[in-house]
């Protein structure tokens, strides 16, 4: 009996979606684009502030409506060079610095790039400050990027 | 309190990079005969199939419905549970309940992925919110990159004390035959793999994997008509966290396996987990997770951790073995690989570890899961209740 060569099937999915914002996030982003604010989004009950702000606070499960706007300048509380290649899903050219951004007036920090800057010279603690892009993005990319504060 | 339930037979297929001889369903199959094989019970005996692996990953859905033929599903209850990295543990903790319920008898999960027929990475990202992470993500290791800086910062362990763990679970893997990677690596060759994301190297993290294992659990009055082996399940905890990468400590204190670790350990009568415990099958995606995750379950905490595994405590030849299967650092098909960590467990309290048995007896063993944005499972087994 011949010997059967294993078949591979080859294929490739694109598949396009819609996502809605949301009330919550819409409202951010309205504040970002617009003004220039950033606003993080406080529980009744516990008073942290979030950012990304949400509609539910997790650990007490209220339902959050006083916003509160944030200072565009934090501190990095966490970070890592990315040294890797993913072409097509990268958001900068590696290598890059990706970093929990802490904001002033926000309990929660949240995850960001940090542009400007030789990556080497990234340290926790660094104060950073938002640089907002020039056009709309459609997401978190809004904010391009956090630089150093000089 | 419902009834009590054991494991009395384990099945997996060798793991390796691809199987390009079985398709996805043939897969399945085969851990599913090997587990009935092992428990010495037939299909006839299986009164629920439970199914699952991380979804889009090889660009497939709806595997539960294909692969009923192979999974033994077809004619009888079949539930398919889907947690991202969890998704073992999930199925594992799930055919407990099935069958503690009173509502099942004899109840079979199995995990299974083929990594490499997909794209893994558009699998991630498909996994984090589309407005607020997607963009600034980008790709499965620089969250844990970040959450290591901070780490070794706080505790002052460095990337040395890392590689060692990739050092002991590669060695352990080794005994292993169903381990995908044997590699025989220095703390040198750790140290000078490629940077990927600061301070994670190449040989600091879990390879993609294709493979399926399998469980079957029955419940107490019917557990000695099928083994005289069995490994109880003492307890079962499940924790999930925020979705937001920042909200959650991470790495300096993975707040999810501590508060699992606190209520199992009451459950189980765990007093000092160091003296209680026999072994342990840490779900370690990374070196640096099995420091942290192993300070969350009250091992080695304050950075002492490191201490530990120098001293050879964690390794085979130690009084608390960590990873004795080689862990995920040598073996990851994602919906396999959290039950794995718990079949592996069941396997060395039925003392069917082979070369990588423990040196000494085990009679209480752990496992966990690790999945999504920082959720834990924990199960601990137990030579009898």
């Amino acid at each position: 009996m011949a010997e059967t060569e294993k078949m591979v099937f080859d294929g490739k999915l694109d598949i396009n979606y819609k996502y809605a914002s949301g009330k919550v996030t819409g409202k951010f982003y309205d504040e970002i684009e617009e003004n220039k604010k950033i606003f993080g989004i406080k529980c009744s009950k516990c008073n942290t502030v979030y950012v990304p702000p949400r509609q539910t606070c997790g650990p007490c499960f209220t339902t959050m409506e006083e916003w509160v706007e944030v200072q565009p300048t934090g501190v990095v509380t966490n970070y890592t060079i990315v040294n890797y290649a993913e072409p097509l899903i990268q958001p900068m050219e590696p290598p890059y610095a990706q970093a929990l951004i802490k904001l002033e007036g926000a309990d929660t920090p949240f995850i960001h790039l940090i542009g400007e800057v030789d990556v080497e010279k990234v340290k926790i603690g660094m104060k950073v400050e938002a640089v907002f892009a020039e056009e709309k993005t459609g997401n978190i990319l809004n904010i391009k990027y956090f630089k150093p504060v000089e | 309190m419902g009834r009590k339930v054991a494991i009395v037979g384990t099945g997996q297929t060798k793991h390796k990079a691809r199987h390009s001889d079985m398709n996805i369903v043939e897969l399945i199959n085969q851990a599913v005969n090997r587990c009935l094989e092992n428990a010495e019970l037939t299909i006839n005996d299986i009164d629920a199939i439970l199914i699952g692996n991380m979804e889009h990953f090889e660009g497939i859905n709806l595997s539960d419905m294909w692969a009923s033929d192979a999974s033994g599903a077809l004619g009888r209850c079949g539930m398919k549970i889907t947690t991202g990295g969890s998704t073992g543990t999930s199925l594992s903790s799930a055919a407990y309940y099935y069958t503690a319920s009173g509502l099942f008898d004899t109840v079979l999960c199995v995990g299974w992925q083929k990594q490499n027929e997909g794209d893994t990475t558009a699998g991630l990202v498909s996994a984090t919110d589309p407005i607020w992470e997607r963009a600034s993500f980008a790709g499965a290791f620089g969250t844990f990159g970040g959450a290591a800086t901070q780490y070794m910062m706080e505790t002052g362990l460095t990337p040395e004390d890392a590689a060692k763990v990739a050092v002991k679970n590669k060695r352990h893997g080794r005994l292993n035959p169903y381990a995908h990677l044997h590699l025989d690596i220095s703390v040198d060759d750790v140290l000078r793999s490629p940077m990927l994301a600061y301070p994670i190297r190449m040989l600091d993290l879990c390879p993609a994997s294709e493979g399926a294992c399998a469980m079957i659990m029955t419940h107490e009055d019917n557990v000695k008509k099928v083994t005289d082996k069995p490994a109880w399940i003492s307890a079962s905890v499940c924790r999930h966290d925020s979705a937001f990468t920042g909200d959650p400590p991470f790495f300096l204190d993975l707040r999810t396996l501590r508060s699992a670790a606190k209520e199992a350990y009451a459950t189980a009568d765990i007093k000092d987990p160091m003296k209680d415990l026999d072994i342990i099958e840490l779900y370690e995606p990374v070196t640096w997770a099995e420091l942290s995750f192993l300070e969350a379950l009250g091992i080695g905490e304050g950075g002492k951790v490191g201490e530990l595994l120098a001293q050879g405590v964690t390794s085979i030849e130690g009084s608390l073995p960590v990873n004795l299967s080689g862990g995920v650092l040598c073996t990851n098909p994602i919906g396999a690989t959290a039950m794995c960590r718990v079949a592996e467990a069941a396997i060395q309290i039925r003392g069917e570890g082979g070369e990588r048995q423990a040196n000494h007896k085990v009679n209480t063993a752990l496992a966990t899961g690790y999945g999504g944005n920082w959720w834990s499972d924990l199960l601990i087994l137990k030579s009898s209740l």
